[in-house]
């Protein structure tokens, strides 16, 4: 049963069609809740007992930061799939990764350096998170790299693939190398909120930004692997077919 | 029909054929020798003379240097087999083509890693390290060494036949070598300071460990992919 | 007035939720942007196709 499902989505023409038609009920949702989200964290939320009004940007920087971890692993499994089942569609998915994980990896450690500033005095600290977003920030460019230096796409997508698939065994491994290490230096006490749990009214913002990001995550992956998949297929005849055809 | 070789033979075979070949052109197999001598004198240089002080910094300044000696020398491990077609030879020839890479790679630290591994007893006592911290600083470097050339060796069958791979090869490579540098680095410092180095020499067997089963899959598929 | 100020945390706050909406805000632009050059190329080659059959 699920195989069928797989080797449905595996067939370009059939990803095509239903990722067009997926796109706004990812894209809408998505809109709402990161709109209400923000809103609800920035205004609503009570401040914090010990940052204050400064904790708020845990509303932008989280959200950053989950994607920045979820993109790669998306980038790196769909690499696999395709270099293990030389799936035209899975190749597109992770070459559509990369951009969208590496510009919100770069807003996580903006994010988290602009938080650091007030809570521990200075703009970096070579803490276990930052420092691992910065080594995540490095692997997605050298995945981009790698792509834009190699012309032939089909050597591109599994060279890579072979990279994502190096890069996400090694992230656990990194960060968890960058914890160790930080433990040993004294590391500066990590961002806590003044709760020992969140409550109910700074919660649910906070998970509505994640899931409107996830959302709107999903929404770009559609839009730009469609994108990716036409590169690759555009000699083949279903293309030809709803491209020169009707339309997209 | 060609005789099958046995598999040990043939990787065995390979490497003394490749010490031998890198015998021919041995100023080139200095040159990353040369290169981590001169970056660890840059330290110095560039900080402060005292040796007490250089003592701090003596650990970090002998694994940046390496790592990036290590990762000039990672030219010389596919170049010539790839220019006059050896390497193709090689994924054809029937023999687990893991198994040849991994062969190449030991080769490959023979000739790199492991001068780098004799040079630095000197280069760490020039960088203030006391006598009695030197079997660590050896042990530390040792392990770190042969994970870099695994690890490498994936970062130069990515890059193969690519216009200015060095540069990228470093982009590639080193945000993965950053757990060896972490534990390698700090197992040095603990030498250097005398104290136990247990821990982290045990961690950074485990990299290596896993580095010597894993990264030759690794780069074997990356050399299939970059010769297609 | 006080939403604002951010309780003092103004000048940290603000640009990063500026930064934010501006990421997010590229992101859909260059990911039409990179579909419709898909959808170009796409197209062009299928113009190259049907003027070398014709």
């Amino acid at each position: 049963m699920a195989w069928t499902w797989f080797h449905r989505f595996g067939s370009p023409p059939y990803f095509y069609r239903v990722a067009g038609t997926l796109t706004p009920w990812f894209a809408w949702p998505a809109g709402v809740l990161c709109v209400a989200g923000l809103v609800a964290g920035l205004a609503l939320a009570p401040p914090d007992y010990q940052q204050g009004d400064g904790f708020r940007i845990i509303y932008v920087h989280a959200p950053a930061a989950w994607l920045s971890l979820m993109v790669y692993t998306v980038m790196a499994v769909s690499a696999a799939v395709g270099l293990i089942w030389r799936m035209p569609v899975a190749h597109a998915l992770s070459a559509a990764c990369p951009v969208i994980g590496a510009s919100f990896t770069f807003v996580a450690l903006v994010t988290g350096s602009l938080w650091g500033r007030p809570m521990w005095g200075t703009f970096w600290e070579w803490d276990p998170r930052l420092t691992s977003e910065l080594l995540l920030l490095f692997l997605y460019l050298g995945y981009m790299w790698i792509r834009s230096a190699i012309e032939d796409t089909a050597r591109a997508d599994r060279a890579s693939a072979v990279l994502a698939i190096v890069g996400v065994v090694n992230v656990p491994i990194i960060h968890y190398s960058v914890l160790w290490w930080n433990s040993l230096h004294q590391a500066p006490s990590v961002m806590k909120l003044g709760r020992p749990t969140m409550p109910a009214s700074m919660l649910v913002p906070l998970l509505m930004m994640l899931l409107g990001f996830t959302l709107y995550f999903a929404a770009l992956l559609l839009v730009r692997a469609r994108g990716e998949l036409l590169r690759r297929e555009r000699s083949t005849r279903w293309v030809a077919e709803v491209i020169g055809g009707a339309g997209p | 029909m060609s005789a099958r070789v046995p598999v040990l033979q043939a990787g065995l075979r390979l490497m003394s054929r490749d010490l031998r070949l890198a015998m021919r052109r041995a100023g080139d197999w200095l040159q990353p020798l040369v290169f981590f001598l001169v970056v660890t004198t840059l330290f110095p240089l560039a900080l402060n003379p005292e040796l007490s002080r250089l003592r701090d910094v003596a650990p970090g300044a002998l694994w940046v240097a390496g790592l990036l000696s290590s990762l000039l020398a990672l030219e010389l491990l596919f170049r010539e087999d790839s220019l006059d077609g050896s390497l193709e030879q090689l994924a054809i020839s029937g023999v687990p083509f893991a198994w040849l890479l991994w062969a190449k790679t030991v080769a490959h630290w023979l000739l790199t890693g492991l001068p780098l591994v004799l040079v630095a007893p000197l280069a760490a006592t020039a960088l203030g390290a006391p006598a009695a911290a030197i079997p660590g600083v050896l042990a530390a470097l040792l392990l770190g060494s042969l994970a870099l050339s695994q690890l490498g060796a994936i970062g130069a069958a990515l890059t193969l036949g690519l216009r200015r791979s060095g540069v990228l090869q470093a982009v590639i490579v080193l945000p993965l070598a950053v757990p060896v540098l972490i534990f390698g680095a700090r197992a040095t410092a603990l030498a250097i300071a005398g104290e136990p180095i247990a821990p982290p020499l045990y961690l950074l067997g485990a990299l290596v460990v896993l580095g010597v089963t894993l990264a030759p899959l690794a780069a074997a598929a990356a050399v299939r992919i970059s010769l297609e | 007035m006080q939403f604002l100020r951010m309780g003092g945390y103004a000048a940290y706050v603000w640009p990063s939720v500026l930064l934010t909406v501006a990421v997010v805000l590229l992101n859909v632009h260059w990911a039409r942007r990179s579909a419709r050059a898909a959808l170009a190329v796409a197209r062009r080659r299928i113009a190259l196709q049907r003027g070398a059959d014709a």
